[in-house]
């Protein structure tokens, strides 16, 4: 039991450790010689990564049958937002210097930012409705809401497949990964639909994801 | 026992223990822990600090811009030959070995031949040229190369009327270059410069910066330093020049002609078409300082603007 209640404060550490990380780094002047683009890209590197593990949950308790591991994935995705908006934050800053009239013209004219930038503010609904008040107040619709996940996925990895310049050995690899977790969705989709006849299995259905 | 100890001037570039076999033996010296390195590795350090180029004609070409450190400069790159990360170079092209190194001029000229690297840069008298580099991709250093006009080169060997442009190729050697094992770029890495732009006196052949040999990361042996353009023209670790009369290949506008032009000219008001290129990040400022404001030509409008008056170069960038 003691051992289950670790897990989430386990995964909230391990979820910080990569910004702890950046800013020990900083602090002893090791961010690299280019410390803007470190930042940057490091930020927007892990908002990826986090989102594949959010997106891992649902298969690891069906191949597992460890249904802990749900209890996870709210703050996994919390962590998705909040590097991507240290990544944005980076992008304003550090990019930008705040000049806000160049980032508008940036997020109209070049379309890896416009996707970035997309992908940013459809995840702003799935944050603000992350507490149980608003699953409960939402219901049905708080589930086909978060169905936003799917599109915000195959965004960031486009995002991150325009702004490659000629290696795209990590982005193809992002994108194998989604690959598969999204084909295991379809599989699931595909197992259940054979018996529409009986009525839905109502209890299970708002986690099945 | 007797160490023999020269004085700067009398030694000769040839007699100077390459930086890599130097580092190679200082860290074979550390492995074996002995006792004796203090003596033996104080007596070596006395000569290696003696730079390769002691002795450099000043350039007025040279601007006064703060330099970028020996530390960045040649800790952070694109040299795809040895990784596409900018800090894979330094890693990889350690135990890359420039010598012998040998070059071929061919094409429309009347003295074509093969040349070994040493009497090829012989004639010359080397100069430091302090440069702005601006990378593409929006950073930029502050550099001192050395090196000789590539104009006094070309006049050397004579082009025919034919010659309109020139072409350089890069080694393309898989064993010596891990990177190229990988096809993220069609080996070998070509460019070109239109002939006028080639004997432009800023055009510079370089084989060194900070006084010393050109760093195996930054295309030792020799190396183009075209300042007015984007980095990826200044080709590294040159093996042919070849004087054409067609447009040669731009490697990356081969790859990618809507982002990548054949002149690559620094131009703020031409956007690359995934990033703006008004404002660069120069190296070695606090990240958190605004970036600067990127200049026409990257600050050498005087002495190049004349060379595209009449053009496009929102079409021919």
């Amino acid at each position: 039991m003691s051992f289950q209640k670790l897990f989430k404060p386990v995964t909230f550490v391990l979820c910080v450790l990569p910004l702890l990380l950046i800013v020990l780094k900083g602090f002893n002047n090791n961010l690299g010689v280019n410390p803007a683009e470190t930042i940057l890209d490091t930020m927007g590197s892990w908002a990826i990564y986090i989102l594949l593990i959010t997106l891992s949950v649902t298969p690891i308790r069906k191949l597992t049958g460890w249904g802990g591991v749900i209890r996870l994935r709210r703050m996994l995705g919390l962590f998705v937002f909040f590097y991507v908006c240290l990544h944005f934050l980076s992008y304003i800053w550090f990019d930008q210097y705040f000049d806000w009239n160049e980032i508008l013209k940036d997020i109209i004219k070049r379309p890896f930012i416009t996707l970035g930038f997309a992908t940013f503010v459809l995840l702003i609904p799935l944050a603000v409705t992350s507490n149980n008040r608003m699953m409960l107040r939402l219901k049905k619709r708080w589930k086909l809401l978060h169905q936003l996940i799917y599109p915000i996925a195959i965004m960031a990895t486009l995002h991150f497949f325009w702004m490659t310049r000629a290696d795209y050995t990590q982005p193809v690899m992002i994108a194998m990964i989604l690959s598969a977790l999204l084909a295991y969705r379809l599989v699931l989709y595909y197992q259940k639909k054979p018996q529409p006849v009986r009525k839905q299995s109502g209890h299970r259905s708002s986690t099945d994801r | 026992m007797s160490i023999i100890i020269k004085k700067t001037d009398d030694i000769r570039p040839s007699e100077i223990t390459s930086k890599s076999v130097y580092l190679q033996r200082r860290e074979f010296i550390k492995k074996m822990g002995l006792t004796a390195t203090a003596l033996l590795g104080g007596a070596h350090l006395s000569l290696a600090e003696a730079k390769a180029y002691p002795e450099l004609v000043k350039s007025k070409f040279s601007t006064a811009d703060k330099l970028t450190s020996l530390n960045d400069v040649t800790g952070y790159n694109n040299f795809y030959e040895f990784g596409t990360g900018k800090y894979d170079p330094a890693k990889h092209a350690k135990s890359f070995n420039p010598k012998p190194w040998s070059i071929a001029v061919e094409g429309e000229v009347e003295k074509p031949g093969v040349f070994d690297l040493e009497d090829f840069i012989k004639p010359y008298a080397l100069e430091e040229r302090i440069y702005r580099f601006r990378c593409v991709e929006g950073w930029s250093m502050v550099i001192p190369w050395v090196g000789f006009p590539l104009a006094d080169m070309i006049k050397r060997f004579k082009p025919t009327s034919k010659a309109k442009y020139v072409e350089f190729v890069t080694l393309y050697d898989k064993e010596k270059m891990p990177g190229q094992a990988i096809k993220v770029l069609p080996w070998p890495y070509t460019e070109g410069l239109r002939m006028d732009e080639a004997m432009n006196p800023l055009t510079l052949m370089a084989v060194g910066l900070y006084g010393d040999e050109l760093p195996n990361q930054n295309g030792a042996p020799v190396r183009l330093v075209v300042p007015w353009k984007y980095g990826f023209k200044n080709i590294k670790s040159i093996v042919k020049i070849r004087f054409t009369e067609t447009e040669p290949v731009s490697t990356w506008h081969k790859i990618g002609a809507s982002e990548y032009g054949f002149y690559a000219n620094v131009n703020p008001q031409v956007d690359h078409p995934r990033w703006s290129q008004k404002t660069e990040r120069r190296i070695g400022e606090p990240f958190w300082s605004p970036k600067i404001k990127t200049q026409m030509f990257n600050g050498y409008a005087e002495q190049v603007a004349h060379l595209y008056t009449g053009m496009d170069l929102e079409k021919l960038f």
